[in-house]
């Protein structure tokens, strides 16, 4: 019943040997085997366990998973941004730079980092209420990140800040250039984060749930705002969300985390229709539409997917992870090998990867 | 914009206003208190051998011979004019006496500030940049013992060591007289440097307590993802917005170190209104006691009133 021969021999995306082409140029970011440690000994805390993914460029790629999943510091970690404590303790982060070399951004120095943040990634954050300085005009805050990595002068930077502003759709921007933080709604100084971000029209943008602070309807002004400028920009978005409605919207690639670990990654169509983890399957009936209208009817469904709505129990501490696959306490097709050791992440298809040793049965 | 500078000015005139309630109810309190103080202060001012007929005229003479309340006014109108009243033992009017032994208590108040200040910001803002470290912890027992340190003290032992052992600073005094600009500053360093170090303690813990909260906030982040360096980030996202905690304890230091300036001054033997005070208020020179009791509350009322105006210049949202 079980062919764990076959799915360790077709295990190609874990840490050990990843025959996945490195040097396909489409590759910009290829984060392999990453752990993510908080603490010291006893003590640490797994944030972020095994994670394993790739962006291509212009591409959208979705990272969902739930609350203290780990998507955040994997975000962070990217940016080398991790908060006081976090270290990253092993695996790796490359990134092709604009001159098209492959860097491992997790070997870079500080100084190094800080060519690549603002300028080839930049970020923006789940609270527009609080990720503005205060005390300085919108109009600085863009021109300083500009300034920072262009030779300009300030009349320039503040000339092309009112462009950005124009660009992310804020009306009359010109005359807001003088305004502060405070005198902007959630969504508008959400749009003012965006233009800031892409004020230096970085390769990569990292969302970290840039939409789950506001309104519904200001929601979806951000989304189609970051969908338009991604494909106008021919950026690569790397999108953190915890709602699958978020990413049916706005993903082409869909990568799902449970305990710090991707348990599953697929192009977002195939993900909707052919989940092939439990939890992803647990999640897409934990949510309503439109995940529900792309799974499979009703009919071709096995017995198993009713059990899952929703997901009984809770994601465990990050100190106390299990030995084997982290979503066994709560997952209705567990079995003995299944806690024997940590499932390898393996490809089911060419662009669609696992981590359960039981993925055949849900196909 | 005008509609911000017509709040500024709004705001500007209220506090103004206030400033004037303060100072008017100043010096209504500070009438009462001489005037219930126990005791005739003529008599007081005579001595116990003094006949009643020496009392009445100096009675007479102080116009305590008037009735309360017409005293109250002539006291306003005096003030108002800027009469602080007569020394009784100087020979001159309180406000001379004081203007006289005002440079040395301005450059010791100023120089100590300024130590104060160079000290316990960079210091407060490193500790909690480098939180838990020991450099950090170090920091948080040395300001909690110079806290407790009493600033005559390290006086003495700053006397001790510089001016009898070392022979680079004068023990004592401001230079007399005919002393020249560089010989009289020269004299105020050691009083400057042991009330700067005690005073820098309140500092630095503000200072460290306000950057704790700033360093964790979301904009500071952003800041770093932007790719500055940390120096930038840290001080022109992060301390910014550390200031106006820092630049209230640092006026409420200022407040204190004038109060100060009573016991520094005695220690050092500098001719200062500090001295000022004391020598009046052993000789029972009420109308001195009044004159510099008045001035130094006046100035705690104008310091607040300027940190008021600079938190405005810090920060946009109280500009609307
Ligand atoms: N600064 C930190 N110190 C210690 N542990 C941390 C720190 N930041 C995050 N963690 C831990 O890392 C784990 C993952 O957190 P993370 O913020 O990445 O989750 P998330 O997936 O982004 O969740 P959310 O949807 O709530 O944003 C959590 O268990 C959290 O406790
Ligand atoms: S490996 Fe086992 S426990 Fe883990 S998800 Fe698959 S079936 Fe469930
Ligand atoms: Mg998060």
């Amino acid at each position: 019943m079980l062919r764990t021969g076959d799915a360790m021999s077709a295990a190609v995306m874990t840490k050990a040997g990843a025959p996945l082409a490195e040097d396909d140029p489409d590759i910009i970011l290829a984060v392999d085997g990453l752990e993510t440690h908080f603490g010291r000994p006893p003590r640490v805390a797994k944030a972020v366990d095994d994670v394993t993914f790739r962006v291509r460029a212009g591409e959208t790629v979705a990272v969902v998973g739930e609350s203290g999943s780990g998507k955040s510091v994997a975000s962070l970690s990217i940016m080398q941004l991790l908060a006081r404590g976090g270290r990253i303790a092993g695996g790796s982060i490359r990134f092709r730079q604009r001159s098209g070399t492959m860097i491992a951004l997790d070997k870079l120095s500080q100084k190094e980092m800080r060519k690549i943040r603002g300028a080839e990634i930049a970020m923006i954050f789940q609270e527009p209420m609080t990720s503005l300085n205060p005390l300085m005009t919108i109009g600085d805050q863009i021109a300083e990140m500009t300034m920072l990595h262009e030779p300009i002068g300030r009349t320039k930077a503040l000339e092309h800040a009112r462009q950005m502003l124009e660009l992310v759709e804020i009306p009359a921007a010109g005359n807001r250039l003088g305004d502060y933080p405070h005198q902007l709604s959630g969504g508008m100084r959400q749009r003012v984060m965006i233009a800031l971000a892409l004020a230096c029209k970085p390769r990569l943008l990292i969302a970290d749930e840039p939409t789950t602070a506001l309104d519904v309807t200001i929601q979806k002004q951000i989304l189609r705002l970051l969908e338009r400028l991604q494909a106008e920009m021919g950026m690569s978005m790397l999108f953190i969300t915890h709602n699958l409605g978020v990413v049916a919207e706005i993903a082409h690639e869909v990568v799902v985390m449970y305990a710090g670990r991707v348990v599953e990654q697929a192009p977002m169509r195939e993900l909707f229709r052919k989940p092939r983890h439990p939890y992803t399957l647990g999640l897409l009936h934990a949510t309503p539409n439109p995940a529900r209208d792309l799974a499979p009817s009703a009919g071709g469904e096995p017995a198993v997917r009713r059990r899952l709505t929703p997901i009984p129990g809770n994601v465990p501490s990050t100190t106390e992870l299990p030995d084997g696959c982290s979503f066994a306490p709560r997952c209705p097709l567990r079995i003995d090998a299944c806690e024997a050791r940590k499932p390898p992440l393996v490809k089911v298809d060419p662009d669609h990867a696992s981590r359960c040793i039981r993925h055949e049965e849900l196909s | 914009m005008t509609m911000a500078r017509g709040a500024m000015a709004r705001r500007v005139l209220s506090r103004l206003g206030g400033m004037i309630v303060v100072l008017a109810l100043l010096v209504t309190v500070v009438f009462v208190i001489v005037r219930v103080t126990p005791g005739d202060p003529a008599a007081v001012m005579l001595g116990p051998d003094a006949t009643q007929a020496d009392i009445d005229q100096l009675r007479a003479q102080l116009g305590l011979d008037q009735p309360m309340l017409v005293q109250y006014f002539l006291y306003l109108g005096q003030l108002l004019h800027g009469d602080l009243g007569q020394s009784i033992f100087l020979n001159q009017p309180v406000l001379s006496a004081l203007a006289d032994r005002a440079e040395p208590t301005f450059f010791l108040t100023i120089f100590s500030i300024l130590i104060a200040t160079i000290i316990g910001v960079p210091v407060g803002i490193i500790a909690a940049y480098k939180r838990g470290t020991l450099f950090d912890q170090a920091v948080v027992v040395a300001a909690m013992l110079s806290a407790s340190i009493p600033s005559f003290w390290l006086g003495l032992l700053l006397i001790q060591w510089f001016s009898v052992q070392m022979g680079w600073f004068p023990t004592s005094g401001y230079g007399g007289p005919y002393a020249g600009f560089f010989d009289r500053i020269q004299h105020l360093v050691l009083p400057a440097v042991s009330l700067g170090i005690v005073n820098s303690a309140l500092i630095v813990r503000f200072t460290r307590a306000s950057m704790l909260d700033v360093l964790q906030e979301d904009y500071v982040r952003t800041a770093r993802s932007k790719g500055m360096s940390e120096f930038r980030a840290v001080m022109r996202h992060a301390f910014k917005n550390a200031l106006i905690p820092i630049v209230t304890v640092i006026g409420l230091t200022l407040a204190l170190l004038i109060s100060g300036a009573v016991v520094t001054e005695t220690v050092f033997g500098l001719p200062g209104v500090g001295s000022l005070v004391v020598s009046a208020v052993l000789r029972r020179d009420y109308p001195v006691i009044q004159g510099a009791l008045l001035v130094v509350a006046a100035i705690y009322v104008l310091i607040n009133f300027l940190i008021d105006m600079l938190y405005v210049v810090i920060d946009p949202r109280v500009r609307y």
